[in-house]
């Protein structure tokens, strides 16, 4: 059972890490369907750079150096140059998918280690729990860390507060001062990050190989699940675990030659997800909106 | 008078080869022009690769007298369509599509141009100028079968599918045979990934099967992921298109290696030679040519990580199927719910393999949908 439930946590860390950046980035008002590009990227940068330097460590750092460098290339177009944010998004993804072929085509058919758990002292003897929460990799406790600081950050910090104002209303952010466009940059660039960090966990922990498209879809899973847990960080633990746990439910399922066809489990998350978007168009029209207000909308500060 | 029958033969032998010249470059310097059609790139590792090997395996062969076009990570669709037009809109003479969900656009490019040959691998419409190439993939899972009956301790086999076609289904068949003939307690169960790529839910599903206790793993996806979970978890494997024993060094038992290349030679010579034909021979299911281990269009990499007494069987198994000495699905054959499917005497042809929708006995649960 632990073993299940192990694989489930695993499974669910990439889509974790990406949707908490996207959220942040999201809730800065820019809107990246990047995600995939971004994990991508993550992916090659942490298999090269382990295989340059040696250590998996090296591997997250490079995973996140690449995920904020494609950020900053959409950054570019989309805050200083006002591009259409879900077109570049989308145009990141397919430049990201070209380049890390072409950029990982050296890596192909070569092998690293993994990235090693960490066992922490006393909790991880607990029966059990120990085994499934305290004897995780270190990406794994830094996504959790992320969660707490940023669940911190948007609530009680006065950055969170301004970033919120930034992406509900970029014009009255503006008029009071606020550096609308920098401080989209470095949502954007954290949204990268993560990202980028979530991309490295495949090569780094799941599979440790490169192949092209290796995340096969997980970014735009993870942008449903920012949508899922309606822009609120501890959601996406919940929503992560969900769609892990309904993955790994339906390979159990027929393993186990349970009587439900794998498509219907499939499918759950995504319905969970549409469900989730009716309920917040329902809250919205109740004029209490959790969307941030200029989502996807161009800044232009001349105004 | 020496002297004149010397220039008579300096100039005899000279102009002979001035003519041989200018035929040699009439005919040899103009190489034929092939096309290949990929579904991702050789980076996959996996399918695609070995397309890649057998269109290197063909540059070997033919140096200079052929000029090679790929075009890699073609959708399967109207995408497909516009590549295969372009390509023999370019002049390529005979032109390679190298995935399943190409058949309705090869037909429909090989219409307009009704010069230009066509070679569809794994699909099963022929038209005047489109012929069809496949492998028996399933004979390799018989040795599979036979070697992880023999390797396993918990007689759990995880087996990981990618769709329930009856390319699939006739190798989880195939497995089953294998393994009972060395093993009547283990049994298969199969997890469907429904795609034929994603690492990450390949090796979450090679740890579902270690989780349930499965200790011998096999797939038919195309992703080293599989191998590199059961190389962490210290289960067994089999390779998968290609030999995936870099990725997978202590958990490998052997691959089964997809070898194109003599087929696409084969092809590129009988075009050359003007003998190119669709042929509608016996083996009308799978095309044309449907080679196996005996064509060498499937081979079997080195047996290693087992005692030599299974090696031993496996390599019995494998010259057995070369010689024919084994038939696979021979009679009596029932299926998981005791069903006949064959009686003794009888064993199911090609057109029965292709038709496939049930488990022989050996395997769990059933086909779904």
């Amino acid at each position: 059972m632990d073993a299940l439930i192990l694989t489930i946590i695993a499974t669910s860390i990439p889509l974790l890490l990406a949707a908490t950046g996207e959220l942040i980035t999201e809730k800065s008002g820019v809107l990246n369907l990047g995600v995939e590009g971004m994990m991508l990227s993550g992916a090659v940068g942490a298999l090269g750079a382990v295989l340059w330097l040696g250590s998996p460590y090296f591997g997250i750092i490079a995973g996140g150096l690449c995920g904020v460098l494609m950020a900053s290339i959409f950054s570019i177009f989309t805050i200083n140059f006002m591009t259409n944010q879900v077109a570049t998004g989308l145009g990141l993804t397919i430049f990201a998918t070209g380049l890390t072929g072409l950029a990982g085509a050296p890596l192909v058919g070569k092998t690293v280690p993994s990235l090693p758990k960490i066992e922490i002292f006393l909790l991880s003897d607990i029966p059990f729990f120990g085994e499934i929460l305290f004897k995780q990799d270190f990406i794994a406790y830094l996504s959790v860390a992320i969660i707490i600081f940023i669940t911190y950050f948007l609530k009680y910090s006065k950055s969170g507060i301004v970033l919120r104002a930034v992406g509900d209303d970029h014009q009255s952010a503006h008029s009071v001062g606020y550096p609308v466009k920098k401080i989209r940059w470095y949502a954007t660039c954290f949204g990268g990050m993560c990202a980028g960090i979530g991309g490295a966990y495949i090569p780094l922990v799941l599979t440790p190989h490169w192949s092209e498209g290796m995340t096969a879809g997980r970014g735009w899973i993870a942008l449903a699940l920012v949508v899922f847990a309606s822009w609120i960080p501890w959601r996406i633990i919940v929503g992560a675990l969900i769609f892990g746990g309904i993955t790994i439910a339906q390979l159990v399922g027929q393993a186990r030659g349970w009587p439900i066809p794998s498509q219907i489990l499939s499918m759950m998350p995504y319905l969970a997800t549409i469900v989730a978007l009716t309920v917040i168009s329902g809250r919205i029209s109740k004029s209490n909106s959790v969307v941030p207000a200029s989502l996807g909308k161009p800044f232009f500060d001349t105004q | 008078m020496l002297k004149f029958c010397m220039r008579i033969f300096s100039l005899f032998a000279l102009s002979a080869s001035v003519v041989f010249f200018i035929f040699n470059s009439a005919f040899a310097g103009k190489p034929t022009k092939v096309g290949f059609v990929y579904l991702t790139t050789p980076g996959d590792h996996g399918w695609t690769y070995a397309h890649e090997l057998g269109k290197q395996m063909v540059e070997k062969r033919f140096g200079n007298d052929v000029k090679v076009s790929v075009v890699e990570n073609v959708p399967e669709g109207p995408d497909a369509t516009r590549v295969i037009r372009e390509l023999a809109k370019q002049g390529n003479e005979i032109i390679f599509t190298t995935s399943f969900g190409y058949m309705e656009p090869t037909l429909k490019v090989a219409k307009e141009f009704p010069n230009v040959k066509f070679e569809h691998i794994t699909g099963y419409k022929r038209s005047k100028n489109v012929a069809t190439g496949n492998i028996r993939f399933y004979e390799g899972r018989y040795i599979q079968g036979v070697v992880a009956g023999l390797m396993t301790k918990t007689n759990k086999i995880g087996y990981i599918g990618a769709y329930p076609i009856a390319e699939v289904i006739m190798g989880i068949n195939s497995f089953a045979q294998g393994l009972r003939s060395v093993n009547k307690d283990a049994s298969i169960s199969v997890i469907w990934a429904n795609t034929w790529y994603d690492p990450v839910k390949e090796a979450d599903a090679a740890k579902v099967h270690i989780a349930e206790g499965a200790d011998i793993l096999a797939q038919h996806t195309d992703s080293p992921a599989m191998l590199q979970i059961a190389e962490k978890k210290g289960a067994l494997g089999f390779g998968q298109s290609t030999d995936m024993s870099a990725f997978a060094p202590k958990a490998q038992l052997f691959a089964s290696i997809n070898n194109w290349g003599p087929y696409y030679i084969r092809k590129i010579e009988e075009l050359k030679s003007g003998k190119w034909n669709t042929g509608d021979g016996p083996n009308h299911w799978a095309g044309n040519d449907w080679g196996g281990l005996k064509a060498e269009m499937l081979l079997i990499s080195k047996f290693q990580n087992m005692p030599d007494s299974v090696a031993k069987k496996a390599q019995e198994a494998l010259d057995g199927l070369k010689s024919g000495k084994i038939n696979i699905f021979a009679g009596p054959l029932v299926d998981n719910t005791g069903k006949e499917i064959i009686p003794a005497g009888k064993s199911l042809d090609d057109g029965a393999l292709w038709g496939m929708n049930y488990y022989l006995k050996g395997v769990n649960g059933k086909v779904p949908g």
